[in-house]
């Protein structure tokens, strides 16, 4: 019984991690139909501008994750300037054969200055070990992750629900041409979203390393799952995404430990099924 | 319109193999190395390591031998791919004229290889591939890396002889973990030990604390744990700490990989205490592998690992069969001379199985411990002299 | 006037379907590697496969719009089914190649019922766990595949017993261009039927095919099992060819490379994914060999550049290209014609 509930804590976690790097993605996809599979590729950059951070600087763990951030952001507006928006009514097919080559670059580029190895991560002492509740072990990296996962969620969710930013994202969202008609510029409104997107995925790309390690091939090992959130969220839902991010972390987890024979597959399972039930997501309109 | 577009599509079609052809012969005395790894995608750094120290053997040794200079010819299979690699091995024999095939870190394509070699008759040095049945695949070919069982049956026995007396396993769920768990426990067994109870996680996991829980639960004397390279060795040493795991109660066992560099960096002091079976670690006291490593470190800034060795042994081998041959490149003559033939490595002592072709070596058994400010590998037993107990087991 | 509107449909359909110059030149030079290249012939045979199996995605992607990011799995259950014929003892490639082609077959018609039921971001993820979900599969029934390892012991007798797969891969070549042939053919004529003309129907608009009395579905259904046969041919070619198989075969990159050869080329236009497959193949072959470890950027700039100034794909760029030309034409003479 008390393994159920430790069970549900590390899936919870890990599930926050998937829904910081696929909340952007799915914000992005939703408003403008744009199909970036470099999404993954802006967490990688989270994680090694931390990584640099960490270990050529010496810089502590949590004042990294800012840097993260804003470095993903900044990259994704360059990328948007100069390749994306000429393509967001091109159609899913250049789009994704554009956003692809931007991977392979991405993944070449990372081998070349930072090599092909694994970068260590050495967390701060204090985010190590567990703490002991209640009869319960309760690893504080995982806590501290959830804590941040919160966090930023709340924060979104009220941008998006209670700011005038919020309510235009919202109406470009659900319908992008009448919003256009209200007078919403929405390719300022699309870069900037599409900046907190790429940001929050290099942020979720920072805290993801110390559990999911970090090489050049992180662009695209990781994309899968993140697909995988969105459409299982539905586009353009952050609750969704949230949900969805839950639902599979637990559900990897509690598979893997349970039936470790088919612990692989369970993933793929759960997603068909939820797809085939619902395909526009669970929180998606279109 | 159709007919210009697709006309000129025919012509590039045919023009773009075409022009291919035109390209310039190398000089035609050098003898040519295929160097078939996979250069890119996710076991990119396995090759970095090994392409290494083959620069730094020819660096040491030259570029000539008996006479004949000696030429690389890179090919990227990006991963497993054995169709790629057995096509990587015709092209670089057909069209290159390649006279030796080395390189090869994956299995399956290490055997898609051995087809090649076998075919065309050529010497092949499998210079990190581990399991058991490949080089039964070319009677050219000759190991210089370690194989999958040759490790952990050691591990195996040397555990059950040093007051281990109940383990729990757990490996990934695909070919190399498996054959890692079945030798491991064969050794194991065979000495008297009882396994309590194991475990095959799938091979993308990134999540171990689950089973460490599950391990942890029917309280063992000791876990093995078989991961690939990677980002898994770290995320093993997480789950370890985050569980509370005192490696002097529970012992933790495993292969190389579990203790790499980059990982005992990661896992931080978490990772004290870990056991694991190598054929090689930098930090393996002997002058010949302290000259190694500092060479290796002067040119390339970081350590070698057992990649690293298993592409300066195969280089070795390569050169010390040339020269036995008089530079003849002929597979016959190359694997001949190749049989039984034995070197002082940075690893120990070493020699090739005149039956099995496969590589003898010395075995070591290391622990995680903290010198100076550094985490290490310290050798605390070494067995000799061990074959290959895969191809005994035939 | 009531004949021509019956016959109208029927000759433009004729029109399309009668072979230009341009096409037979195209299917010349395909012969070229064997004078010109004659060191090249392995990855000419490894380019005819891979455009057998981007010409079996273009036929669901280009001309349905199905998309796919799963398509491997048809391909990895034709290697799979032409290497166990050959494991167990039955090495002929031409049955052996029949046989792949129906075992893949029946998984594509049984899958089409699902793939028949959605679209767009649904129907991406649904091909993708499907592909990852058999590659899983076929990693845990390592007693049937040989798992991570890949399935060992696959011999391809020579071809009508008498010509052997040598290693300049002059067989090889020969028998792979020669189904590649023979299928485009085949899917040419498909193509360029009503069936065709309905599934294209499908692509632009399909809530309103069914409107006009087409069933939308069972199409779509029949179109996927045919491209299912096609990618398990291609599938079966490359395991015979080169007696191997592994689970890569099944995997998400073979899927991922294949779209990109397609998007590359041009999909909808029956050479754009021949094109696509020539371009990529070779580029990676070229750009790996003079940089094995970051030739990943180059071949990234490639799919960039192509995209930047080509968005239909190659061959779409070029047919736009010679439109623009030829519209020129037309304007500079004066028109004298009433």
């Amino acid at each position: 019984m008390l393994s159920v509930l430790g069970m549900l804590f590390d899936g919870i976690a890990y599930g926050m991690l998937l829904f910081l790097m696929s909340v952007g993605l799915s914000v992005t996809l939703g408003m403008m139909n744009f199909v970036n599979l470099a999404h993954c590729s802006f967490a990688m950059l989270g994680g090694y501008v931390t990584v640099t951070l960490m270990n050529d600087a010496g810089w502590p763990f949590f004042a990294t994750l800012p840097i993260a951030f804003v470095a993903a952001a900044a990259a994704s507006v360059v990328l948007e300037r100069v390749f994306f928006r000429r393509f967001y009514h091109a159609g899913e097919l250049p789009q994704c054969l554009l956003t692809i080559g931007i991977v392979f670059v991405s993944i070449a580029a990372a081998a070349y200055i930072y090599g092909t190895d694994q970068q260590p991560v050495q967390l701060p002492d204090y985010l190590q070990g567990s703490l002991h509740l209640m009869g319960l072990d309760f690893a504080v990296y995982r806590l501290v992750l959830i804590a941040i996962a919160l966090a930023i969620t709340v924060l979104l969710v009220v941008t998006v629900e209670a700011t005038r930013f919020g309510a235009k994202v919202r109406a470009a969202v659900n319908n992008q041409r009448m919003a256009r008609g209200l007078g919403i510029d929405v390719d300022t409104l699309f870069a900037v979203t599409f900046a907190l997107g790429s940001g929050l995925a290099g942020l979720g790309g920072a805290l993801a390393i110390a559990m999911l390690g970090l090489d050049p091939s992180f662009a695209l090992t990781y994309l899968i799952y993140v697909l995988i959130v969105v459409a299982v969220g539905g586009l353009g839902s952050i609750a969704g995404s949230f949900a969805a991010a839950m639902l599979l972390g637990v559900a990897d987890l509690a598979g893997k430990y349970y039936i470790p024979a088919f612990g692989s597959i369970l993933i793929y399972v759960v997603m068909l099924a939820m797809i085939m039930v619902r395909p526009t997501g669970l929180f998606g309109r279109r | 319109m159709q007919k210009v577009v697709i006309g000129c599509a025919g012509a590039f079609f045919g023009l773009a193999l075409a022009a291919l052809g035109f390209y310039p012969a190398a000089a035609a005395d050098a003898i040519k190395i295929g160097l078939i790894m996979c250069y890119s995608g996710q076991f990119a750094d396995t090759a970095t390591q090994m392409d290494n120290a083959i620069k730094l053997f020819m660096k040491q040794n030259g570029d000539t031998v008996a006479g004949r200079k000696i030429e690389l010819i890179r090919k990227d299979t990006g991963g497993i791919a054995p169709d790629v690699a057995k096509r990587l091995a015709q092209e670089v024999i057909v069209r290159d004229h390649a006279d030796i095939l080395g390189g090869w870190i994956l299995t399956p394509n290490a055997l898609a290889g051995g087809d090649v070699s076998a075919q065309a008759r050529k010497f092949m040095v499998v210079m990190n591939a581990a399991t058991s049945i490949i080089t039964t695949k070319s009677p050219y070919m000759a190991r210089t890396s370690s194989t999958t069982p040759q490790l952990n049956y050691t591990l195996g026995t040397w555990a059950a002889k040093n007051g281990i007396k109940k383990v729990y396993t757990m490996v990934s769920n695909y070919g190399p973990g498996i054959d890692a768990e079945t030798w491991f426990q064969k050794g194991f067994k065979d000495a008297g030990g009882q396994i309590v109870g194991s475990v095959r996680f799938p091979v993308d996991n990134p999540d171990f604390s689950a089973f460490v829980q599950r391990a942890k639960d029917v309280s063992p004397d000791a876990i093995y744990i078989w991961v690939p390279g990677g980002a898994q060795p770290a995320a093993v040493g997480k789950a370890l700490a985050e569980r509370g795991i005192d490696t002097n109660k529970t012992r933790i066992l495993g292969q190389d990989a579990l203790a790499s560099e980059t990982a005992l960096k990661s896992m931080g002091d978490g990772a004290l205490g870990i056991i694991t079976v190598s054929n090689y670690d930098f930090n393996h006291q002997s002058k010949l592998n302290a000259a190694f490593v500092k060479a290796y470190n002067a040119d390339y800034h970081r350590n070698p690992d057992f990649f690293s060795i298993g592409g300066y042994d195969g280089m070795h081998l390569i050169y010390a069969a040339l020269k036995k041959t008089g530079g003849k490149t002929d597979g016959e003559d190359l694997i001949a001379a190749a049989k039984g033939m034995s070197w002082e490595s940075p690893r120990g002592p070493m020699s090739i199985d005149p039956q099995t072709r496969d590589i003898v070596q010395t075995v070591y058994i290391r622990k995680v411990e903290k010198v100076g400010n550094e985490l290490l590998n310290v050798d605390i037993d070494a067995v000799p002299n061990v074959k290959d107990p895969g191809h005994a087991a035939k | 006037m009531t004949t021509q509107t019956i016959s109208g449909p029927h000759a433009v359909l004729q029109a399309q379907a009668r072979w230009r110059a341009a096409e037979i030149a195209f299917w010349l030079a395909t012969l070229l590697p064997f004078v010109l290249a004659p060191d090249y012939l392995v990855l000419a045979s490894q380019v005819a496969i891979a455009a057998l199996f981007v010409l079996s995605l273009d036929l669901i992607l280009g001309f349905s719009g199905i998309i796919s990011l799963g398509h491997a799995a048809y391909f990895g259950v034709g290697a799979y089914t032409a290497g166990l014929v050959s494991v167990h003892g039955w090495g002929e490639p031409l049955s052996g190649l029949v046989i792949a082609g129906i075992a893949s077959g029946i998984w594509g018609y049984v899958t089409s019922f699902i793939i028949a039921r959605f679209r767009h971001l649904a129907l991406i993820m649904i091909t993708l766990g499907l592909g990852l979900l058999l590659q899983e599969a076929a990693n845990a029934a390592s007693w049937l595949t040989g798992g991570f390892d890949g399935l060992q012991g696959i011999h391809t007798w020579p071809l009508f017993g008498k010509i052997d797969f040598d290693l300049y891969g002059y067989t090889a070549y020969s028998y792979a261009l020669a189904v590649l042939f023979v299928v485009f053919v085949a899917a040419r004529r498909i193509i360029h039927s009503p069936f065709g003309l309905a599934l294209r129907g499908i692509r632009e608009n399909g809530a309103r095919m069914p409107a006009i009395g087409a069933s939308t579905h069972s199409h779509i259904r029949t179109i996927y099992t045919i491209a299912a046969v096609i990618a398990g041919l291609a599938g079966a070619l490359l395991s015979q060819t080169t007696e191997t198989v592994s689970l890569e075969a099944l995997g998400f990159q073979r899927s991922a490379d294949v779209l990109v050869m397609l998007i590359l080329g041009g999909a909808g236009r029956l050479y754009g994914g021949l094109i696509g497959a020539v371009v990529y193949m070779v580029a990676r072959d070229q750009f790996s060999g003079l940089n094995p470890q970051f030739w990943y950027f180059w071949i990234g700039l490639l799919l960039i550049g192509v995209v930047m100034f080509l968005p239909n794909g190659i061959l779409g760029g070029l047919a736009f290209a010679a439109e623009r030309l030829k519209a020129a034409a037309r304007k500079r003479p004066p028109v004298s014609a009433p």
